[in-house]
């Protein structure tokens, strides 16, 4: 069997444990998703002062 | 003796079908509310850009998708500016789903369904749902070896249910009008169902938010024993 | 039950303390934000774009694998020819149990693999003698004798105890003229020619339909090879991937984990497992199809919607609200 010159060949790095893999790519796009989302709620908000305090 | 007027403030109320229609808009959703220049104060954290930044992504989705159907689908293999159009296409694609991916996760543990809120949440989960869809037809767009290794998978699920024949991915003709018009239009009327309950039903208070009002009341109280005026 | 206060101020328009926002503005800014975000990876990153297979590939690269599917073709024994619904009558299907969708449906896509993807194509051309003399025994001949040369070469070439595979290897038998057709297919599409005839289906000046090449593509081992080569097997995570150095569609993570299951991958030739892995397809969509309904419906499952009240990541997002006011 000689070696598959008509199909691409050119996949991504893969990092296995176990019985998950995943590309590289992927990990990142789903590290930057997990990170958007801590950073979403842990950083401050640049806060207006409130205006109409209207607490009844 | 004059009929009495039908529009204006001295109208009566409509009984026509328009008039009706319009009062009952007018009642649910007003300018006001649509277009508010304040929001609550508790609407301060950089988790509620989420939402909007799904919408700029999805904007993005579409011009670079219009683009590409101006120029059909075989266009990007052969033109440098196709492909940049395609690659904007693939990176609003990627940013879409990221973006909606944290603004549901952040929805959830704010629990926005309450207070009569759940078609909101409906429609959102609906949104992707239709989104994971109108991907999988632009995937088999392609034209490539991508497509017609996803179009060889995906047709065994999408024949199992039975519906193999009208969402037939291998047939290049009908993944371009539902990709390019059918799910659009769909995602369309449901993303625009899913804005509108929002600013009907306003972004949903805190958790606990009246124990905060109570907690400050109590402590208002506490803090002006005397009402004004009692000597 | 009355409503608590709670609950009232929920659903009643906000009149508590509000500041000055412009959405609109906020709009616009996320806008451009996205469209510099998305035009700078688009220049950066460029897209993949892997060019597609071709019969001719699959001639130049597995000759014999295209050889051996051709006859199963013909032999109505290939992976199309037994598919059954949409396309043929050719098997029944997957079941759930005893709901059985796709056989429900019926053929609505009607495939022929052996007249489709070997006879018609073959018809369209002006074929060598030897080919065309094959092709006139052939359409010449009743069903059952095709049936019959077919399946008698088809066996013979899979022979674990004898070919196992190996055309040059299989003896002398009553084959007809399928030898020599499987071999002008392979020729024919060695020239390219295949590629151009298929979507035609025999001659049609248009075409937008491109469902039998990839299942005649898909019925050998060379878009199987193209497919691990690219580690897109849906049993190694292959459905959330993309060609290249790419991120795919990690939103599928929940849809691809059960492609991934041993019990969807069974070898077992008698069970449970052996039902489900033959029909995985319709029971993977019938649990997608459950967590989807849970997630729908999720305001209304007591529990499942409670989860927020129990782990209180709200106390973060809503930290400002929530201190103490000076006054």
């Amino acid at each position: 069997m000689h070696v598959l010159t008509t199909i691409p060949a050119d996949p991504a790095t893969y990092l296995t444990w176990g019985w998950v893999s995943v590309s590289v790519p992927n990990l990142i796009a789903i590290l930057v998703t997990v990170t958007l989302f801590v950073l979403a709620v842990v950083l401050p908000f640049p806060g207006g002062h409130e205006d109409a305090q209207d607490e009844s | 003796m004059t009929a009495a007027p039908v529009e204006g403030p001295h109208a009566e109320p409509p009984t026509s079908w328009i008039g009706r229609l319009r009062t009952r808009l007018e009642g649910t959703l007003p300018y006001e509310k649509l277009l508010p220049e304040t929001q609550p104060s508790y609407v301060a954290s950089w988790i509620y850009v989420f939402g909007v930044l799904t919408l700029a992504a999805l904007a993005m989705i579409v011009a670079s998708g219009a683009v590409l159907a101006f120029r059909g689908p075989a266009w990007y293999h052969v033109s440098s500016t196709g492909l940049f159009f395609n690659s904007m296409h693939f990176w609003s694609v990627q940013l879409f789903f990221t973006f909606m991916g944290v603004h549901l996760v952040g929805k959830f543990w704010m629990a926005a369904w309450r207070g009569n809120r759940a078609k909101t949440w409906i429609s959102g989960v609906l949104a992707f749902v239709v989104a994971v869809g109108a991907g999988l037809t632009g995937y088999v767009l392609q034209s490539n070896f991508d497509s017609q290794w996803i179009a060889f998978e995906a047709k065994d699920g999408l024949n199992a249910l039975g519906v193999g024949a009208w969402f037939n991915v291998a047939n290049l003709g009908q993944m371009a009008l539902i990709h390019v018009f059918l799910l659009p239009a769909v995602i369309g009327v449901v993303v625009l169902v899913h804005v509108l309950l929002v600013r009907v039903h306003g972004v949903v208070p805190p958790l606990e938010a009246a124990k905060v009002a109570e907690d400050r009341a109590a402590s208002r109280a506490a803090a002006e024993p005397v009402p004004e005026g009692v000597r | 039950m009355a409503a608590t206060t709670q609950e009232m101020l929920e659903r009643e328009p906000w009149t508590g303390p509000t500041r000055r926002y412009d959405i609109v503005k906020e709009g616009v800014i996320a806008t451009l934000v996205v469209a510099v975000l998305v035009v700078i990876l688009a220049a950066v990153f460029s897209s993949p774009d892997d060019p597609a297979l071709t019969f001719r590939g699959w001639a130049k690269d597995m000759p014999d694998d295209l050889y051996n599917v051709t006859v199963a073709e013909l032999a109505g024994t290939s992976e199309s020819a037994t598919y059954g619904p949409p396309y043929n009558t050719g098997g029944d299907g997957q079941a759930l149990g005893p709901i059985n969708l796709q056989k429900l449906v019926g053929v609505q896509v009607p495939i022929d693999p052996a007249n489709d993807f070997v006879i018609t194509p073959l018809q369209t051309q002006q074929q060598p003698t030897e080919v065309a003399a094959a092709l006139t025994a052939w359409t010449a001949a009743s069903a059952e004798q095709q049936t019959a040369w077919a399946t008698a070469y088809d066996t013979a070439i899979n022979d674990p105890a004898g070919a196992a595979g190996d055309a040059t290897k299989v003896p002398a038998g009553d084959y007809g003229p399928v030898p020599a057709l499987a071999k002008g297919l392979v020729a024919m599409a060695s020239s390219g020619a295949l590629d151009g005839v298929l979507p035609s289906s025999g001659g049609n000046f248009f075409t937008t339909d491109n469902t039998k090449q990839i299942l005649f593509l898909g019925d050998g081992g060379y878009l199987d090879a193209a497919g691990t080569a690219n580690h897109l097997q849906g049993n190694t995570w292959g459905m959330m991937n993309e060609t290249g150095n790419y991120p795919g569609q990690q939103w599928l993570a929940p849809f691809s984990v059960w492609y991934n299951m041993p019990f969807f991958n069974s070898d077992a030739e008698t069970g449970v497992a052996a039902t489900a892995t033959a029909n995985g397809d319709i029971y993977i969509m019938a649990i997608i199809g459950f967590f989807m309904l849970l997630a729908i419906f999720l305001p209304f499952i007591p529990g499942l919607r409670s989860i927020p009240r129990w782990i209180p990541i709200h106390r973060l997002i809503w930290r400002n609200y929530y201190k103490p006011r000076a006054r």
